[in-house]
């Protein structure tokens, strides 16, 4: 692939110069330490692009759809820690972006929105592509801007970039009118932030986070919830050490995978709807409860009323204050950066009196361990995810859709390393899987990507195979095909008394012929020797490849647990 | 149910209000009033929000408030000894017989007669909601065309301030 990074940058030179708005902004990401960025032309934004003519250090990776190009920036993002960039046009370029945006929102990445929009001269009067963007996306920014005058560009990005990336981190867009982008200014960088009224994270409580530690010290069934806070806080270190210094299990959320090895002695999985038993069971018999940069998702609580019955105390350690108490009420609340809050509490930590507790914990991984009936006959869904986390040892970037392979990924891979699983947790956008891999590669150049989606969701972003061919971005693009909408299909036969509806997927392409169609190499197997034996394959071939397997449409993920019920009723699939 | 006032500083850009009655409308937070105007700041306004919950609502509101990034202070009035005002204009059918009548119920509420059509009357009243609620419900038997609220302002008593 390309290599992104700007080697062949000159000093930036900031003489006194009359430059456009759109010189400005490009300016001014490359100031940012903008790498990359994943955009769309169209007629609003046609300054901007015409900028880029001729400007060898400014990247630009043209998408085949905007909705591409934001979880493109996405993957950048959240695989790197490092601000996601992307541009679109006004109108239908920027509506495009939004179900981007709000993935990004719900997940707290931090990206910097670009779209173009009408002059100011015909804002308001419907124009040709005019879209209130700003409007539409309030809910789901953290915070917006509509440039209307040059001159305040440069402060407009200067700040967006700091929003985006600091406390809890979140989308910011930047609306620039079409005659800004072409207005001229004196150019001279902003420098300092001065935000009235932000604080990006407020210095830890520490008298809370003594009582934390004292209550940790008297516990005797602790559990730690880690969430995706501990990722993007950087903090899994921090954690370890917490870990070890007071002998307190961790169950992470989806999101949370990664802060916290899954091969450790005393982790327990992923816990929530389709958590782990061992995981679920310690919640809900704990006697003190720690959340750390987990925001008690209903994905993870399920009925809040039954939550965590036994708990003496609930504690939480969250970047966002409103997020204390908002879905389950807290008895010691720790608001700071986790990084600082586990920092200072890592020079105080006592053990817990948890060691019966971890002996009981290890009795019920062994009993109950994540399962599933393999097959000699057909390839099981489970046993495809297995390979890939042993076959990479758990060392590979893993992005995925949403679904049943989403939740088998967060069962079955084991993940290391923080920044290495990549999914739409929040807002469980399907079509995210594939685009959001070719924005984790091109910010790891050196690491395996490996894209893991349904049949489903690869259809809904399935033209950026165009994007990885063209640059030889060489994901690895994994289609575990069970012909339906398989999570879906779960629910319709668990909930829904086997009415099936609008689940079936018969139609959909040839996805070895629709890779190489791309330019891609297609490779498919239907049995498990197969697998072993093409994957080994895809990983030696350069450069991207896609391959299908094809598994049977019955697997269901288990455990689970049915909305509205407690987390200790599990429905435990092939153990019962 | 509660009803708690609040003061929020704001800044003065476009949309702004939007950010905050938004906020308010998807987090499932009423308003009950809602006054923006300028401030002792230059380029910062400020809104009184009158809302009504329970505890954790408020809670919630206050803490949703300080996220937008164009909210500079959020100051819950009620925890405080507060004065608070609405003004009200009403505009009530009153011929000329019936004038002092009227005149008599308008002297005792301290309000006054900004207007007089050839079959009307525009009141202004200043005051607490019980007050309001009080003169309208005195003047509704003379026929209320039309009545116009600006919300409730307020501020915190004696010497301290947000």
């Amino acid at each position: 692939m390309e290599h992104l990074s700007k080697s062949t940058s000159q000093p930036l030179e900031h003489s006194q110069e009359m430059i456009t708005g759109s010189e400005v902004l490009l300016r001014c990401l490359l100031k940012e330490g903008t790498e990359c960025v994943f955009g769309y032309p169209g007629g609003n934004v046609l300054y901007i692009y015409d900028a880029m003519v001729g400007n060898p250090d400014f990247k630009h990776i043209l998408t085949r759809h905007e909705q591409g190009a934001i979880h493109a920036a996405d993957g950048y993002a959240r695989s790197t820690g490092k601000v996601g960039v992307c541009i679109a046009t006004s109108g239908p370029g920027a509506t495009n972006l939004v179900t981007g945006i709000a993935t990004a929102y719900m997940d707290s990445v931090p990206l910097v929105v670009i779209t173009g929009n009408v002059p100011t001269t015909v804002m308001g009067t419907d124009a040709f592509q005019e879209a209130d963007i700003i409007c539409m996306t309030m809910p789901i920014t953290k915070h917006s801007y509509l440039v209307r005058d040059v001159n305040e560009l440069p402060r407009i990005i200067h700040d967006a970039f700091h929003l985006a990336n600091t406390g809890r981190k979140g989308p910011v867009l930047i609306d620039i009118p079409k005659d800004v982008s072409n207005q001229t200014m004196l150019f001279q960088p902003s420098e300092n932030i001065s935000i009235r009224g932000y604080h990006a994270a407020p210095s830890p409580n520490q008298a809370a986070i003594d009582d934390l530690l004292q209550a940790i010290a008297e516990s005797e069934k602790p559990v730690i919830i880690a969430g995706g806070g501990v990722v993007y806080s950087n903090a899994s270190n921090e954690l370890l050490e917490f870990v070890h210094r007071t002998n307190v299990p961790v169950t992470m959320t989806l999101l949370g995978l990664g802060g916290f090895p899954s091969g450790h002695q005393l982790s327990l999985g992923m816990l929530g709807m389709h958590g782990t038993y061992t995981a679920n069971m310690a919640v809900q018999q704990a006697d003190l409860i720690i959340s750390i940069g987990s925001r008690f998702d209903d994905r993870i609580t399920m009925n809040t009323a039954g939550f965590a019955p036994h708990a003496k105390r609930i504690a939480h350690i969250d970047i966002d204050p409103a997020e204390i108490g908002k879905n389950i009420g807290t008895d010691i609340a720790c608001v700071g950066d986790i990084k600082a809050v586990l920092e200072y509490a890592n020079t105080k930590a006592k053990r817990s009196r948890s060691d019966n507790w971890i002996q009981a914990l290890k009795e019920n991984k062994a009993k109950y361990p994540l399962h599933y009936m393999d097959s000699d006959t057909v390839l099981k869904p489970q046993f495809v995810v297995e390979m890939l986390s042993k076959t990479t040892d758990g060392e590979a970037i893993i992005t995925t859709d949403v679904g049943q392979h989403q939740m088998w990924v967060a069962q079955f891979y084991k993940f290391k390393h923080p920044r290495s699983f990549i999914s739409s947790g929040g807002l469980g956008t399907m079509g995210f899987g594939f685009p959001s891999a070719i924005g984790a590669q091109a910010g790891n150049p050196g690491r395996l990507v490996v894209s893991v989606n349904g049949d489903g969701g690869m259809q809904m972003c399935a033209q950026e195979m165009a994007v990885c061919a063209i640059h030889n971005i060489p994901v690895k693009i994994v289609v575990i095909n069970n012909q339906v909408l398989g999570m879906v299909k779960q629910w319709q036969e668990i909930i829904y008394d086997n009415r099936f509806s609008h689940i079936d997927l018969k139609g959909s392409p040839d996805f070895v012929k629709l890779a190489e169609a791309y330019g891609i190499t297609g490779l498919r197997a239907s049995t498990t020797a197969e697998a072993a034996r093409i994957w080994q394959k895809a990983l030696e071939t350069p450069g991207p490849v896609l391959v299908e397997f094809v598994v049977p449409k019955e697997e269901n993920v288990y455990p689970m647990v049915l909305s509205g019920t407690n987390l200790d009723q599990m429905i435990l699939g092939e153990f019962e | 149910m509660n009803r708690y006032t609040i003061s929020v500083l704001v800044n003065d850009e476009p949309g702004v209000l939007q950010r905050v009655s938004g906020l308010f409308g998807r987090r499932g937070f009423n308003i009950d009033s809602i006054t923006v105007g300028g401030s002792e700041q230059i380029g910062l306004s400020r809104m009184i929000i009158v809302t009504s919950g329970d505890d954790r609502i408020i809670e919630q509101v206050e803490k949703q408030l300080n996220k937008l990034i164009d909210v500079i202070e959020v100051t819950h009035l009620s925890l405080h000894s507060i004065v608070e005002r609405e003004l009200a204009f009403i505009k009530v059918k009153a011929e000329p017989s019936k004038r002092p009548e009227i005149l008599g119920v308008v002297h005792t509420f301290r309000a006054s007669i900004i207007d007089i059509g050839p079959n009307s009357l525009i009141i202004q009243v200043v005051g607490e909601l019980n007050k309001m609620e009080a003169l309208i419900e005195l003047l509704k038997p003379y026929g209320i065309l039309e009545l116009c609220k600006t919300g409730t302002t307020a501020m915190i008593r004696g010497d301290k301030h947000p």
